[in-house]
Order: C-alpha cells, then sequence, then structure tokens
C-alpha cells in the first residue's frame, strides 16, 4: 500500500514537473489572477527580454485596488492611479490575457472574482501577486500569494520554482457559539499560533467547525492565512465545494463536471497522513473577536480589556506591544466595548462577499448609524452588488445610514479616495490592522461584518451577542 | 539580475518586531509601473514627518547610516504583503542584505530574486549584531555568501546557513526564468499528460 498522503502532498505530487538535486521543486501552475499593481513591472520584464505569455488563457486579469468605489462615470482624479489601469489594460491586449474592465459586470476583488467565476477549482495550483490569495485554498486547492518576479516567472512559463513546504494542520472542534462567525475563528486562532506561527508552513483547516462552515466562510478563514504567516491555507472539498462550482461559468460543464467531481473525491487527505505540527482549537470556547493592537495576533475576545505591556515582556514584545497602543491611542484596561469608533468598513476579499452582506444587513435593519460615525459598504464584486440588490439589502444599508459603493478593495488598504484620516478608529472587516494600512495615522480594529455593522449603530465596539 | 559574492558596509540597527511590508512601503507608493526610484519612500512613515520633513532621530536619517548597505531587524521582518515593492525599494536604497531572526515567505523570496541577501541569525547573534550596528559609522560589517560568514568590526565571525540553489543563482547572478525555461520539454510534457488525465482544466 502506498504511503497515506495529505491533501497538499496529493496537489503537490501532481503539479510536479521537475525536482532538482537540491530538493527545489519545478510546479505547474493551473490558475493565475493578476491585477493592475504588482503586474507592470512583470509584463515590463517580459517585453524587455522578448519573451511571451505561455498559456494566456491560464491568467485572468481584473482590475481592484485603485479602483473608485462611487462616481465611476467620471475620470478618475489620480493620474498616478490612472495609467496604473491603463497599463494594466495595454498588458491584457498585447499579450492576450481574459480581461474583465471596470465597468464590466464581472469586475471585483481578484480573490472574490475567481471563486465566483469558477475559475477556482479544487485540487488546482493557483497563484497571484497577492498575499491573500491563500483565500482560493477554501476549495482545497494550493493557492499562493507570489512576488512580482514570480509573476514574471508564471506568465513565461507556467510554472513556479518552489521549496517544499512544511504541513500543518489545524483541528477546529465542536461548534462555533451563536454570534460566532469565521471570521472570529481565524481571528482566534491567530491570537493563538501568532503572526509568525506558520511561516514555512502550509496549513490545512479540518474539524467540525470548518466543515460546518460555508464556502464564503471557509475562504474567509483560508483567506486570512497569510496573516497567521503560512502562504498557503487549505480546507478538503466536499458536497458544499461541488454545490458551490456547478453551473458557475468557468466551471467544468456536464459530463466533464461529473469527471471533475470523481477526482475531487480523491483529494482529501487519507487516514493516517501526518503533519509536521498539529494544532487543536476549542471552538465552542470562542467568542466574537476584536483587534486593539496594529498586527493581527494583537487580538482578544470583545468581551476583555486592552493589556498591559509588561505582560508581554516574557515573549520580548513588551516594546512592540506599548507602541501598538501609543499608536493606537489606547490604555491599557480599557475595556474593548468602550473603544469608541468613528468610521465603519465593511468589505474586502476577507468579507465582501453576498453571506457577508447578508449578516451586515441583518444587523443594519432598521436601525441607525450612530451620528458620529461614517460607514460604508463595499461589496466584493459586482455581482455581489447585484445579488445585494436583487435582495433589497442596498435599500437596508441606505436607510440605515451607510454608504453604498461600487466593487473593489477600497478602504482595505486605502490605494484610492477611501481613507481613514489620523486618530480616526475604524470598525472593519479587512485583514490588516498595520499601522497606516487604512490611511496614515488611522486605527484600524479588525471583526467580522455583523459586529462592524453594530459598532456602526453603537458608535463604540459591542459584543454583536448583546444586541436585543 | 546583480551578483552577490561579498558585501562590506555600515549596517543600520531598525530594532523592532514584526516590520510589515506596509510600513517598509506604504501602498501610496505602489502606484508605480516602475522598479526604481522607490529608495526615497523606504521606511516611509518612520522616516519622514507628515510634511514631508525628514525625523531627524531615525535610524536611516542619521549621517552615520545614510549609506548603510545592511540592516539589522527584529523577528518576522517583511510579513504582510506580497508586494516586491518592499525589495525593491531596500535595494533603491542601497540596502543589499538583511539580517533578522526570521522573515515573512513571500518578502524572504522576493529577496533573492531581487539580488538581495535575507539572513537568518540566532536571537543571541542578532542582539550581537544589533549592537555592532550601534556604532554608527563603526558599525561596518562584511557578508561573505561564499564563506556563508558576517564577520563584526571586531573581527568575530558567525556563519549562517542558505539554501544551495539560491546561493548558487545570487553569486552568478542567474535569472531564474532562463533556468526554467530550458526546462520547456518537461512542461510540455506535463501539459500533454494533464490534458489527457484532467481534461475539465
Ligand atoms: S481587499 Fe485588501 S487584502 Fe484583499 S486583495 Fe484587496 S487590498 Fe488585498
Amino acid at each position: 500500500m502506498t504511503q497515506p498522503r495529505t491533501l497538499f502532498q496529493k496537489i503537490w505530487d501532481s503539479h510536479l514537473v521537475d525536482t532538482q538535486d537540491d530538493g527545489t521543486c519545478l510546479i505547474y501552475i493551473d490558475r493565475h489572477l493578476t491585477h493592475e499593481v504588482t503586474s507592470p513591472q512583470a509584463f515590463e520584464g517580459l517585453r524587455k527580454t522578448g519573451r511571451k505569455v505561455r498559456a494566456p488563457e491560464k491568467t485572468l486579469a481584473v482590475p481592484d485596488h485603485n479602483v473608485p468605489t462611487k462616481d465611476r462615470h467620471l475620470p478618475i482624479e489620480d493620474d498616478i492611479a490612472q495609467l496604473q489601469l491603463d497599463t494594466l489594460e495595454k498588458n491584457v491586449r498585447e499579450f492576450g490575457i481574459p480581461y474583465y474592465p471596470m465597468d464590466d459586470i464581472r469586475q471585483g476583488i481578484v480573490h472574490i472574482v475567481g471563486p465566483e467565476q469558477g475559475f477556482t477549482l479544487p485540487g488546482m495550483t493557483i497563484v497571484c501577486g497577492d498575499s491573500h490569495t491563500a483565500t482560493h485554498g477554501a476549495f482545497g486547492s494550493i493557492a499562493m500569494g507570489i512576488g512580482t518576479s514570480e509573476v514574471e516567472h508564471v506568465l513565461a512559463t507556467q510554472t513556479l520554482l518552489q521549496a517544499v513546504p512544511k504541513t500543518m494542520r489545524i483541528t477546529v472542534n465542536g461548534k462555533l457559539q451563536p454570534g460566532v462567525e469565521s471570521k472570529d475563528l481565524v481571528l482566534a486562532i491567530i491570537g493563538q499560533i501568532g503572526t509568525a506561527g506558520g511561516t514555512g508552513y502550509v496549513i490545512e483547516y479540518a474539524g467540525e467547525a470548518i466543515r460546518d462552515l460555508s464556502m464564503e466562510g471557509r475562504m474567509t478563514v483560508c483567506n486570512m492565512t497569510i496573516e497567521g504567516g503560512a502562504r498557503a491555507g487549505l480546507i478538503a472539498p466536499d458536497e458544499k465545494t461541488y454545490d458551490y462550482i456547478k453551473g458557475r461559468p468557468m466551471a467544468p460543464k456536464a459530463g466533464a463536471y461529473e469527471q471533475a467531481v470523481e477526482y475531487w473525491k480523491t483529494l482529501p487527505s487519507d487516514e493516517g497522513a501526518v503533519y509536521d505540527t498539529e494544532v487543536v482549537v476549542d471552538a465552542t470556547k470562542i467568542e466574537p473577536y476584536v483587534t486593539w493592537g496594529t498586527s493581527p495576533e494583537e487580538v482578544g475576545p470583545v468581551s476583555g480589556s486592552v493589556p498591559d505591556p509588561a505582560d508581554f515582556a516574557a515573549q520580548g514584545k513588551e516594546a512592540k506591544i506599548q507602541r501598538s497602543l501609543e499608536y493606537m491611542g489606547l490604555t491599557a484596561g480599557t475595556k474593548i466595548t468602550d473603544i469608541p469608533i468613528d468610521r465603519a468598513f465593511v468589505g474586502s476579499c476577507t468579507n465582501g462577499r453576498i453571506e457577508d452582506m447578508r449578516a451586515a444587513a441583518a444587523v443594519a435593519k432598521g436601525r441607525k448609524v450612530a451620528d458620529r460615525v461614517s460607514a460604508m459598504i463595499v461589496p466584493g464584486s459586482g455581482l455581489v452588488k447585484e445579488q445585494a440588490e436583487q435582495e433589497g439589502l442596498d435599500k437596508i444599508f441606505i436607510e440605515a445610514g451607510f454608504e453604498w459603493r461600487e466593487a473593489g478593495c477600497s478602504m482595505c488598504l486605502a490605494m484610492n479616495a477611501d481613507r481613514l484620516e489620523t486618530g480616526e478608529h475604524c470598525a472593519s472587516t479587512s485583514n490588516r490592522n498595520f499601522e497606516g494600512r487604512q490611511g496614515r495615522g488611522g486605527r484600524t480594529h479588525l471583526m467580522s461584518p455583523a459586529m462592524a455593522v453594530a459598532a456602526a449603530i453603537a458608535g463604540h465596539i459591542v459584543d454583536i451577542r448583546d444586541l436585543d | 539580475m546583480e551578483k552577490f559574492t561579498q558585501l562590506r558596509g555600515v549596517a543600520a540597527p531598525l530594532d523592532m518586531v514584526n516590520v510589515d511590508t506596509d510600513l517598509i512601503i506604504p501602498k501610496q507608493h505602489l502606484k508605480t509601473i516602475e522598479r526604481t526610484g522607490l529608495g526615497k519612500y523606504l521606511l516611509d512613515e518612520l522616516r519622514y514627518n507628515e510634511d514631508g520633513s525628514e525625523k531627524e532621530d531615525f535610524v536611516l536619517n542619521q549621517p552615520a547610516y545614510r549609506d548603510a548597505k545592511i540592516l539589522v531587524a527584529g523577528d518576522n521582518f517583511g510579513c504582510g504583503s506580497s508586494r516586491e515593492h518592499a525589495p525593491w525599494a531596500i535595494d533603491d536604497f542601497g540596502i543589499r542584505c538583511v539580517i533578522s531572526t526570521s522573515f515573512a515567505d513571500i518578502f524572504f523570496n522576493n529577496c533573492f530574486k531581487n539580488g538581495i541577501l535575507p539572513i537568518v541569525v540566532s536571537p543571541e547573534d542578532l542582539e550581537k549584531l544589533m549592537d555592532d550596528a550601534g556604532r554608527g559609522s563603526n558599525a561596518v560589517l562584511t557578508v561573505d555568501l561564499e564563506a556563508q560568514e558576517i564577520t563584526g568590526p571586531d573581527g568575530g565571525t558567525i556563519s549562517f546557513d542558505v539554501d544551495q540553489f539560491r546561493k548558487h543563482c545570487l553569486i552568478n547572478g542567474l535569472d531564474d526564468i532562463g533556468l526554467t525555461m530550458e526546462k520547456e520539454n518537461k512542461i510540455t510534457d506535463f501539459e500533454a499528460k494533464r490534458a489527457q488525465s484532467q481534461p475539465w482544466l
């Protein structure tokens, strides 16, 4: 009998083109997503060396980071952003790459668009010049963020040179409690392993709480894998995965679909497969989680308080925590629910899918955003926006005082006009609370969509479980 | 790619953990379509005040460190995004070697693709190097990739590990894409096999 293998090993083995004597692997890449920010220098590199794109149909391009989320009929005010968007368009035309321009209903954040179109499938290798490519691992694929030099490498050769990563399994036992979402789960996991905990690993998520998650919820968990330091996170495909894929525009059509499902069913890790590291998490103990610092690991349950830097002395992080609290304008001992909120942002590749819009609307319905707060909802793609509008969610948001925007990365990284002012506290569903991430001097608190909406309404952080 | 064999120069201490890619190069500078010219924005928010003037006490603004070629930094350097603008900014500033106890994976990879050597050392060695780097214009280190050794201002040496393939590429200034293209036949064979076994792709 052959050795039991993990989901990761099966996919890796089936993509091996070559192994060098030193163990470095050349792996084949099935799918490549690209956007305007990390690709211009790669195309320029191809042009300079006279190289072609090996398999243009395996790449899909969509602008997302820079695009404005309102007044799309007007010219973009930022000339440099416009140049980057024009450059993408010029490059995809020249190299023959499929492309969804800004006025296409399918335009959106790359990591929302891939799954939505059926471009992302189980058992694949998927890359993108963006660290949150990990999102696509929710389908049981190896999905990794790469740098621009690697983007050029993939364009030219449809392969990547990689060292074999180590494997970690995170088993989440039990069920999540009411009011606790996939976002809380992944924040709790990062709190437990730390932002460097996954460095050098690919993480497989398993256990009852993971199986119970919807595809959207699984994408949220895999998306933030990179915040735990791992390049890829994956979840074995199951009936939910197959159902989600069925009928999507780029998914296998009838006949081929059944054949594909048969193959996908062989992917889950074998009984007895060995991981380099095992982590176990108890889902029943997880509360809604909120970050209070400037790293995703600086996080805690909403019922808690801002910690004392001295508590981190043993880990050698006292100075870092001190700096975080100064930047965040917080003092040790302050209850998390006493932190005031000036802005709220629901969106990003972490929480910009239809399920997130529904969760946000369920809390917003019949309520009003606090006077001190300015809040916006940014759907992850044009299709998410359309679906939400068909369900009447946009009306709920607008009535409650939220702005309802066009699809894009928006205030997740504030490359466009959507950004925080110095000192503002933002309840955000995005994935990074680094200094300056959402605007210079801005203070980000990461949380779930329901929690972000509840905070916008109360004007301070609240425990969603206390809402009547 | 520029070759990396031996590097001798001033090492600047950046005694912070989790220096993320947003700190190394904030997003307002990602709108470029070029690889060059980002050095002036390296560590932007630590280096400049909001009005654009320099923060005098920041290490890279001090006369002794303005021409630093090496950076010594705390744990988990380069965490966050995949932006290659981070190593481009480091390289454009003139820094070709970063030393820390640990690096985020994508950043680590990106360094090698740009002729920058990231070196992982033990916490004890980092402490010593941080100390060495604190000596202003006397903070001169020599990094010898061939020998896998760092020599401090007092002549003491620290040896380090490096992946042999990456070392080979750095020393010879080899371009990955060119190397992979030599395996064109293998890629074509692979594609043909997959078209058979997984025709839905
Ligand atoms: S939404 Fe944020 S994290 Fe996601 S791709 Fe866009 S900028 Fe990156």
